[in-house]
């Protein structure tokens, strides 16, 4: 399994992957245990609401584009931890039977200043559905290490 | 005090609750959600950067939520016991500023704190946002988690 550094994610860099159907259960199982209002909980409650119908929870969204970035490059990546996220928008409401993938674009890199063997990169991550909707968007900043010198000459 | 988008006020600040983060807790929200290997086990944690198992910064995130809609919920059923109406719960079109300045490790009790930022109107007639800073602490008074989010809520009805 190849590792990927700070080089192997240039400025303007984009790739889709992920594909997730979303059930009824999946958005019941994370709401009962994180978010428990009656649009992520109950059918019925939910139609009284202004979500007009069960959608998931918005955290549980971004747990779905982290584990779709997880399998796609995150395990092989040189993480050295995240700095922290900009901004989450979400932007549709994500209900069952959607199916959902990720459009990762990297915004912006830059070695860093005081430690030289690191770089910064900042992600813009999009959540589509099957309807090539936007449901949500997310800017994380992650600190990479950068390709060992006897590496990058190859 | 009614609970309406009027009932609110900038600079209040209120402790949302507290809960421990079990080493049980931290590796069932990896295996489902944040499978990197620090997350899963305590020799994974001890061989990474972080030097043992840590939780995942989307579970100490998760867990505020919990305790956002649970301290939601106790002021709920005391307005309802003082025959108060209730507004209609509304959804949170984002967050911004997530920070994890430190790191969540098993036994760490992390209790979470609000304060409302900002109230604005919205293009909606019936809706205001509220826009509030949470934060979390651990049990020696450091900073783990915060964020600044905004939620939808609704105006008294004229």
């Amino acid at each position: 399994m190849n590792t990927l550094y700070f080089e192997d994610f240039p400025i303007g860099q984009a790739q889709e992957y992920g594909d997730v159907e979303v059930s009824a259960l999946h958005i019941k199982n994370f709401a009962e245990q994180f978010d428990p209002q009656p649009f992520h909980l109950d059918e019925g409650a939910a139609q009284e609401t202004m979500a007009r119908g069960l959608i998931a929870s918005g955290w549980h969204t971004v747990v779905m584009l982290h584990r779709m970035n997880y399998e796609a490059f995150l395990k092989r990546m040189a993480s050295q931890g995240g700095l922290g996220v900009e901004e989450i928008k979400w932007t549709k409401p994500v209900r069952p039977g959607d199916r959902l993938r990720a459009k990762c674009t990297v915004a912006a890199a830059r070695p860093s200043k005081s430690r030289p063997e690191l770089g910064i990169v900042e992600f813009f991550f999009e959540v589509i559905n099957q309807n090539e909707e936007i449901v949500m968007t997310e800017k994380l900043i992650a600190l990479l290490k950068r390709r060992p010198s006897a590496e990058g000459a190859a | 005090m009614s609970l309406f988008f009027e009932d609110m006020t900038v600079g209040v600040e209120n402790e949302l609750g507290a809960k421990v983060f079990t080493r049980e807790s931290i590796i069932a929200f990896a295996i489902l959600y944040d499978p990197q290997p620090f997350h899963l086990s305590d020799e994974a944690g001890r061989a990474s950067i972080y030097g043992s198992l840590i939780a995942s910064g989307w579970h100490t995130a998760s867990v505020c939520m919990r305790l956002i809609v649970e301290d939601r919920q106790r002021r709920r059923a005391e307005a309802a016991k003082r025959g108060e109406p209730l507004p209609k719960i509304g959804v949170s079109p984002g967050v911004r500023d997530l920070r994890w300045p430190v790191a969540v490790r098993p036994g760490d009790r992390i209790a979470y704190f609000g304060r409302i930022e900002n109230l604005s109107e919205t293009k909606r007639p019936q809706w205001g946002l509220t826009t509030s800073r949470t934060w979390g602490v651990n049990q020696d008074g450091a900073e783990v988690f915060s964020m600044i989010g905004g939620v939808l809520w609704e105006r008294r009805p004229a």
